[in-house]
């Protein structure tokens, strides 16, 4: 199994290098995983969309498309391009601890 | 008698229907298929119809023809699914009630979900080539264009049959090519992914092609929007062109948005070894409208009726159900100039060289442009119509192998 350390945790990642357990998450961890892709500071914006993603993840069993999340999470697509450049959708994902979405086939 | 209803008469729906019929005891179940429309598109063909390379003759057939007598079809579009009453609405108002329901309703595009794809230009120098009309009128469109820039778009992943837009930009090249004005034309591809594909092998391999060919790859390019004769992506880059092909958003059928068991994009939610709701458990969907992680394409939905068959009757006889479905798929990539390849691949296992169906053997190769391939794809349509939807037999398994291939050092 994979594994990957980040900010002194040892966490198991999938496949993919995404967190394989949603249950290892906490703050701290989401810090560190957004440090991970370039991500320096969590801004209010970027919490607001890892957490949506992450509820809807846990409720849901599956991730909000890109539309889902201009459309629902309080943040509009242009700015969640701008708080994760180039894929929001894989890299929200991966700071929430949750699977990299589907549709990446 | 246990009432099976088939919503979608595509391929999915088709086959299954036809499969369930052969596979069942007699007066054990009744099957019906619903779909709003009276003809069956060979898919496969509409890459070939904006070049002249097939006709719609060629191309659609009456969906009676290819489902069972015993079956019956309805010929109405859904309006709504009631799941706890276990009832589905029609057009015309009708409800019909099931024991086991089984969604093949595919997915469509939705250009009209991108701000400006579908105003001024569309269907003048903006087209889609996976509609029967967008393919249709793509056709003089490209015959009459006589130079400038070329832009092939995919606006959001997932897409149905995910090598389609590469193909097309492929028979681009050769089509100008053989025209002789391949030296006014400028192609672009222009993808929201971060190579020409998504997985790292077959990506190498089909940016190879690109740059062979001549044709520029833009990546990580997301479509915000267009504005005149220009794509604007959601970091305000931006693309001219003078024709626009897009691949706009997909989705799946309006009655499943905003249902309970659809994901956002209004595909159903199954488990992807089964391929039955976890909710609804008499629910179960396969092909495009399934949200299962594996390619959207004919291939996929041919190996998944061989499980889901068995499982429906398993469900309706109280057995355990089979759960080992592994996303297996392949798919012929026409590269232009009467060559093709081929890929094979799983959930687990991304497309690797090698050759196919027999181990050392092939006769087609994977991941290598032949003629035998392109002959192969071209052979496909007959045996689309003849033995894939009727449900005969095919020399491929529905589960994915590794004989034949390997991993590139």
């Amino acid at each position: 199994m994979a594994t990957k350390t980040l900010g002194g945790r040892t966490v198991e990642v999938d496949e993919q290098g995404y967190l394989k357990n949603a249950a290892d998450w906490n703050e701290e961890l989401a810090k560190a995983l957004a440090a991970d892709i370039g991500i320096s500071e969590m801004t209010e914006g970027h919490w607001k969309v890892v957490n949506f993603m992450r509820e809807r993840y846990l409720k849901n069993g599956d991730a909000p498309s890109i539309r889902t999340l201009g459309k629902d999470s309080g943040v509009t697509t242009k700015e969640l391009y701008q708080l994760f450049p180039k894929g929001p959708a894989k890299l929200a994902a991966y700071v929430a601890g949750i699977p990299k979405p589907r549709g990446c086939i | 008698m246990q009432q099976v209803v088939i919503l979608g008469a595509g391929t999915g729906g088709s086959i299954m229907a036809n499969r369930l019929r052969k596979q069942a005891t007699r007066g054990e179940l009744s099957l019906t298929v619903i779909d709003p429309a009276a003809q069956h598109i060979y898919q496969p063909g509409l890459l070939f119809l904006p070049f002249g390379q097939t006709t719609e003759k060629k191309i659609l057939r009456p969906n009676r023809h290819f489902i069972d007598r015993g079956v019956s079809l309805v010929q109405q579009p859904v309006k709504s699914l009631d799941a706890a009453a276990r009832a589905v609405t029609l057009g015309d108002g009708s409800v019909i009630n099931y024991d086991v329901l089984i969604i093949a309703t595919g997915t469509k595009i939705a250009p009209e979900e991108t701000e400006g794809l579908t105003g001024d230009g569309w269907y003048t120098n903006r087209f889609d080539f996976y509609t029967l009309e967008g393919a249709r009128a793509l056709r003089p469109a490209l015959e009459k264009f006589t130079g400038g820039h070329l832009v092939i778009n995919i606006v959001d992943m997932p897409i149905k049959c995910p090598v389609a837009p590469l193909e097309f930009a492929f028979l681009a090249d050769a089509f100008f090519h053989k025209r002789g004005i391949r030296d006014k034309v400028r192609i672009s591809y222009v993808t929201p992914l971060d190579a020409a594909f998504t997985k790292p092998v077959a990506a190498k391999v089909f940016g190879d092609f690109l740059s062979k060919k001549g044709i520029e790859l833009v990546s990580e390019f997301n479509t915000g929007r267009v504005e005149g004769n220009q794509l604007i992506s959601w970091d305000e880059r931006t693309v001219d062109f003078d024709l626009l092909v897009t691949i706009p958003l997909h989705s799946g059928a309006d009655f499943l948005k905003g249902s309970e068991i659809a994901d956002d994009l209004g595909f159903v939610r199954v488990n992807k070894g089964s391929l039955q709701n976890e909710k609804y458990p008499e629910i179960f969907a396969l092909g495009d409208a399934a949200n299962v992680p594996t390619a959207k394409a004919g291939a996929v939905v041919h190996f998944e009726s061989e499980l889901l068959s068995e499982n429906i009757l398993r469900f309706l006889r109280k057995e355990p159900l089979l759960a080992d479905f592994d996303g297996h798929a392949n798919c012929f990539i026409e590269t232009g100039h009467g060559k093709a390849t081929l890929i094979d691949f799983s959930y687990n296992t991304e497309p690797l060289p090698g050759k196919f169906p027999y181990a050392g053997i092939g006769p087609l190769q994977l991941l290598k442009e032949t003629r035998i391939n392109h002959w192969g794809k071209l052979a496909f349509r007959f045996i689309y119509w003849y033995i894939l939807l009727p449900a005969r037999w095919l020399p491929i398994g529905r589960h994915f192998t590794m004989k034949g291939k390997y991993r590139p050092s």
